[in-house]
């Protein structure tokens, strides 16, 4: 047999034997089943991460002279809502944050009245979960307080953050962003709804005119244009059940790690 | 439990080299290691980019891959290292999936999953992550316990001062055959010290320095890294040094016989030459 057929036929081979291995690897690798079993590291590193910290601890804050200069925005930088685009188009003087779902006093706030409630300014790293991290000085309404105002029933577990960025779809119909967080974050003292990012108003690309701060964790937990807030007894009923739009495509919805 | 020595028909001693314990945490820590290295690149191919300090500098990355156009229509693969420019289309920066050249800083047959898929490769990595920590875990505990590490891997200073020649032996690929192959030679107890105490803990802490869950509870862990991009770019240079040390490791075993070394890290027995007979003992009354 000429040899350089043999390997040629051999070479063949092995590119097809490595074919099939890569494929098989993906099958496993993206396997339902196999990401069941994955899964179970994210309630481990949530009970583990909550242990080591005290309920209160606090993200690592910065110097002024840490500022990035660049905050690099991520996701949706330019929400095309007809909602959001006529709230825009007043500068935002229109805006009214909705509080609702297992509350005592549902809660519509104004932008004014946000920037009146007891606030944080906080210079602190956002760490985005494809692995880059930028440093900003955040200014905004604490949660905490906000929440006892509007009065929390004892039913409620969890505060779901409904956004004004639409995905997967053209503007009006698309999914909007979901995101969410049990009471430990949202009591943290850090945790605010920022209106304010390295003393202006928070850009557009940023999330105006209201984002989320909850510095423990990455930054898609960081929801920006928020338009509502509902408290929840459970997550099943939101989206695909598990809590936040990328969670539903398979991100943790437990991001601090 | 130290065994006794088998004798073998052809002479040899079949000598009880690896404990059970010892066996399974190497091999755990082989699949581990395999799947921790394959995600994190997938990982890495997020964001291919490295940087030092607390936040990202993204004009001045200490390393960088990515593509550029050719001017004809094809995909350049580059990678950047301190400030210097290299083209390494068709491995990184630019390589084939499913035939066509694409943008992706690491090629599809050395990540998981093969695929462009951040989140996928977070819940292999993440998941894994504990595997091999408390196998770590484990493993020191025994080895500490059981004095593995003080006897068998801690050079004696007698050892040290001998090592110019331990090196010269290894470089010419000459291995003990003998009683002396029952013991770890001095290169082997460096190399296998500097991963078990060095690479790998520095991998966790690392690690555990990207988490801002982390971060918040121990704070000291920047501190340590320098922040953490810092942490990353450690993070991805200790990984790196770890595959350095896989590949020379296991050239080492092919060299010193792969048969017998593997059987030894499988069965746990390592068969060695008998010693020479010893001269024959002299006449009684022969003395004097």
């Amino acid at each position: 047999m000429n040899p350089l057929i043999d390997r040629r036929w051999l070479a063949r081979a092995l590119a097809a034997a490595g074919a099939a291995v890569l494929a098989g690897c993906d099958q496993i690798a993206e396997s339902p089943q196999a990401a069941k079993v994955l899964q179970t590291a994210e309630g481990v590193n949530r009970r583990v991460q909550r242990l080591l910290q005290h309920r209160t601890a606090l993200a690592p804050e910065f110097t002024a002279a840490d500022i990035s200069p660049v905050f690099k925005p991520n996701g949706e930088t330019e929400p095309q809502n007809p909602d959001y685009l006529a709230l825009l188009a007043n500068d935002f003087a229109d805006y009214r944050l909705k509080i609702d779902g297992l509350v005592e006093h549902p809660l519509s706030l104004s932008l004014d009245q946000l920037r009146a409630a007891p606030s944080r300014t906080q210079i602190t790293r956002h760490d985005c979960v494809e692995g880059w991290s930028c440093i900003g000085q955040w200014k905004g309404a604490r949660l905490g307080p906000i929440l006892q105002r509007a009065g929390l029933k004892p039913a409620a577990r969890y505060l779901v953050f409904h956004c004004f960025d639409e995905w997967d779809g053209p503007p009006g119909v698309g999914t909007p962003y979901y995101e969410s967080i049990d009471l430990v974050d949202a009591f943290h003292p850090q945790t605010i709804l920022a209106y304010e990012l390295n003393g202006q108003t928070v850009p557009m690309a940023n999330g105006a005119p209201l984002r989320l701060r909850v510095e423990r964790q990455l930054g898609y937990k960081h929801a920006k244009y928020i338009r509502r807030i509902e408290a929840v007894d459970s997550l099943a009923s939101i989206g695909g059940g598990r809590g936040g739009y990328w969670p539903d495509r398979g991100y943790d919805w437990y991001a601090g790690i | 439990m130290p065994r006794p020595d088998r004798a073998l028909p052809n002479g040899k001693i079949a000598v009880y080299r690896h404990p059970l314990a010892i066996r399974l945490t190497h091999w755990l820590n082989v699949l581990a290691l395999l799947v921790m290295l394959t995600s994190g690149l997938q990982i890495f191919n997020a964001h291919p980019a490295l940087y030092f300090g607390k936040a990202a500098n993204f004009d001045h990355p200490v390393m960088a891959m990515g593509a550029r156009d050719d001017g004809h229509g094809g995909l350049i693969g580059v990678t950047r290292l301190a400030g210097r420019e290299y083209v390494t289309t068709g491995l990184f920066g630019v390589s084939k999936v499913e035939g066509q050249p694409t943008e992706r800083a690491f090629p599809t047959w050395i990540t998981l999953p093969p695929t462009q898929d951040l989140a996928t490769a977070r819940l292999w990595h993440f998941f894994f992550a504990w595997v091999f920590a408390i196998n770590g875990a484990l493993y020191l505990a025994y080895g500490l316990i059981r004095r593995h590490i003080q006897r068998d891997l801690w050079p004696t200073g007698a050892e040290l001062r001998h090592i110019g020649g331990a090196i010269v032996e290894h470089a010419r690929l000459r291995f003990p055959k003998g009683e002396a192959a029952r013991r770890y030679n001095v290169l082997q107890k460096l190399s296998y010290l500097i991963v078990v105490l060095g690479l790998l803990p520095l991998m966790i802490l690392t690690g555990m320095t990207m988490s801002p869950g982390l971060d918040a509870a121990f704070p000291w862990l920047l501190d340590l890294f320098g922040g953490r991009q810092s942490a990353r770019t450690v993070h991805f240079i200790t990984a790196t040094a770890i595959v350095l040390f896989v590949l020379v490791h296991l050239v080492m075993v092919v060299a010193a016989g792969l048969v017998n070394e593997m059987r030894s890290m499988i069965t746990g027995r390592y068969v060695i030459d008998a010693p020479a007979p010893a001269p024959p003992a002299p006449e009684p009354g022969a003395s004097a």
